[in-house]
């Protein structure tokens, strides 16, 4: 009698697939796109029937807490010289653990760094690679996972077919999720090279939650008609714990910093939930925001393309209607 | 006196360039697809040069070169319907190109294309876009250093030269890295790099004249394959709030939407 193989062969042939995770950190901290990822990492662990190990280079504070987000263990290479970014430095050190490892998964957060090292290290591991994947990756025919195309506005499913594969994961689409304990830090010690850049200065705005990694964000456009009315803006997202964001023409135009500019040309993002006042919804802006989950309109046209896209929408005029929901907020703030 | 501005000229080291640019859908254009959700639907489409590349990494490639002399060359993978924007990056002002003659069938074959080429020219910097719109895949440019063992300096808004010396401020989360690096290096550009230029009459029929090359792509093992595309499941519909009643708005967004 033959036996159904339910589960398909890569989970029986292959025991033992690594998942090699590197968790990012800022100045020594880990931020939410590193406990996303490795709670990625161990979920893809389980997918291709293996075992997550999470890996932190420089500095790091606290690297044994990536347990409880499902690393079996973390390995750490502390080397000086990986204190600054450098993505020749990085991938170099990041493929030597993969290979002695025997990691058949590579899996970094989509940010930044991690577009800057997937490449590199589909190279350098002879990986095929997909970059911003916004599913775990499916073992059934194949190692297929999905990631979204067209400035979000097609999902495409794409087959790995080497041996060893490199994943990015796009911020804000793997909730972390504590699923063990800490676990204990093991110091690996790998050949770190000379990198080649020097980075002279990092400037971070202090204080609020950067736009890509920002769960609640209010935006504003042309609708507002000057600078001098973001107070209300402000204000709103203060109450609701939000990053602020602009529609291009406002960023052009001078009236706000171009590091809020959102959509195609500027920043894409994808939080939980995107409030945008006064902006009409061009193809160009919803680029950039149409993955996030539920999407606000505030716009005094009835007429607007964003209602098309919006979740919610409020018809009427930005000045009387914001001030009125910032009071909803704190009068809901102080209820719960 | 001859011989003083020649090693004026020399100092100011002339910079051999390759801008990386290739072909997207319009922005505005409709999203379907053919082949029982395996291929883009390219029926109707107009395609453009990628924003970042014509835009940003073009026009900075092109601004170095006026200052500093040397040749800013394009190189597109693709087949002939990619020519029009070809001939549009040479009347913008790049000086010659190349067309790897092939279907850019993913980020890694692309990337071996453009190593393959200019490992063959040791250009002084390789410049792309920060991604392309389409597949937004913001893979090539990593690929590309790592294949010719290079420095990469991704989402660069801001670059200036002194010698064979590179200042960048790169676009990170919530700030900038600034950073220095010496040439050879590869580049992808983000917004601010530069300002976009409209080729004028001079620059078209300039474009018409300066060198062209076709060549014949290397062969690459594939990795990734496609296996199909879907549309995101449609909104159901917007849901009306008065106006007036922002405590129900904020109602719905905790116990319906729950994101707050
Ligand atoms: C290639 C390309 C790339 C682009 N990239 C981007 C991008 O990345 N991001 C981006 O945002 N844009 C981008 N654009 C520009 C885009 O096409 C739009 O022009 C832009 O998004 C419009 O900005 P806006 O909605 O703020 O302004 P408008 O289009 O002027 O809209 C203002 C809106 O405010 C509403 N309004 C006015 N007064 C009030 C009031 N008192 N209360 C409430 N509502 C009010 C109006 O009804 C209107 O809908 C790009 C364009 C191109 C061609
Ligand atoms: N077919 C192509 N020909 C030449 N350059 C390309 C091609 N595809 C991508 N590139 C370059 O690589 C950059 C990043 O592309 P991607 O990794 O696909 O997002 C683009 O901005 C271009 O500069």
């Amino acid at each position: 009698m033959p036996i159904p193989k339910k589960f398909g062969m890569a989970r029986g042939s292959n025991p033992q697939q690594m998942v090699l995770v590197f968790a990012e950190s800022v100045n020594g901290k880990f931020k939410k796109a590193a406990f996303e990822a490795v709670t990625y990492g161990y979920e893809t662990a389980r997918a291709v029937g293996g075992e997550c190990v999470a890996l932190v280079l420089g500095p790091s504070e606290n690297a044994g807490q990536l347990g409880e987000y499902g690393a079996a263990k973390v390995l750490s290479v502390s080397d000086e010289k990986l204190a600054q970014f450098d993505s020749q430095v990085y991938a170099a050190v990041i493929a030597e653990v993969a290979k002695r490892q025997g990691a058949k998964v590579v899996v970094m957060s989509h940010t930044s760094t991690g577009r800057s090292l997937v490449g590199r290290l589909s190279v350098r591991l002879n990986a095929g690679a997909v970059s911003g994947v916004v599913s775990v990756p499916s073992v059934n025919g194949g190692f297929t996972v999905k990631k979204g195309v067209f400035s979000g506005k097609a999902i495409a499913t794409y087959r790995i077919k080497s041996d060893v594969k490199v994943l990015s994961l796009m911020g804000n689409e793997c909730r972390p999720e504590k699923t063990g304990s800490a676990v204990a830090v093991e110091e690996v010690s790998v050949p770190v090279p000379e990198g080649r850049i020097k980075v002279l200065e990092v400037k971070r705005q202090e204080g609020t939650v950067p736009l890509p990694e920002a769960e609640l964000v209010v935006s504003a456009g042309r609708g507002l008609k000057g600078p001098e009315n973001w107070g209300m803006i402000e204000e709103l997202a203060k109450e609701l714990g939000a990053t602020t964001a602009c529609s291009r023409p406002v960023a052009d135009a001078g009236w706000r910093p171009h590091h809020e500019h959102v959509g195609q040309t500027g920043i894409a993002i994808r939080p939980n939930l995107y409030i945008a006042i006064g902006i009409s919804g061009a193809i160009q802006h919803l680029a950039g925001v149409n993955n996030s989950k539920v999407i606000v309109v505030i716009n005094k046209d009835p007429e607007a393309p964003f209602f098309k896209a919006a979740d919610y929408g409020v018809v009427g005029d930005a000045f009387e209607v914001v001030p009125k929901l910032t009071e909803a907020v704190k009068k809901f703030k102080a209820a719960h | 006196m001859q011989g003083e501005n020649d090693s004026k000229n020399f100092t100011l080291s002339k910079m051999k360039l390759l801008v990386c640019i290739s072909k997207t859908p319009d922005t505005t254009a409709r999203i379907a697809f053919t082949d029982n959700d395996t291929k883009f639907d390219a029926n109707g489409v107009t395609f453009i040069m990628n924003p970042y590349d014509e835009w940003y990494a073009l026009v900075r490639a092109i601004e170095l070169v006026e200052k500093a002399g040397g040749t800013v060359t394009v190189l597109n993978v693709g087949d002939a319907s990619n020519d029009q924007i070809i001939r549009k990056a040479l009347a913008i002002g790049a000086n010659d190109a190349i067309r790897v003659n092939a279907e850019p069938a993913n980020s890694w074959f692309v990337a071996h294309q453009i190593a393959g080429i200019a490992k063959q020219e040791n250009y002084d910097i390789v410049f792309l876009g920060k991604e392309t719109i389409d597949y937004n895949g913001s893979e090539v440019g990593a690929m590309v250093a790592e294949l010719l063992e290079q420095p990469f300096v991704s989402y660069a808004s801001k670059m200036d030269m002194e010698g064979n010396t590179a200042t960048i401020e790169r676009d990170i989360e919530g700030g900038v890295e600034v950073l220095q690096v010496d040439t050879p290096f590869v580049l992808s550009a983000a917004k601010g790099l530069a300002e976009q230029r409209i080729p004028n009459m001079m620059g078209i029929m300039k474009a018409k004249s300066k060198p062209f090359k076709v060549v014949e792509p290397v062969p690459v093992e594939e990795l990734v394959e496609t296996v199909s595309f879907e549309l995101p499941p449609a909104k159901t519909g917007v849901k009306l709030v008065d106006p007036e009643n922002m405590e129900e708005l904020v109602r719905l967004l905790h116990e319906e939407a729950k994101v707050i």
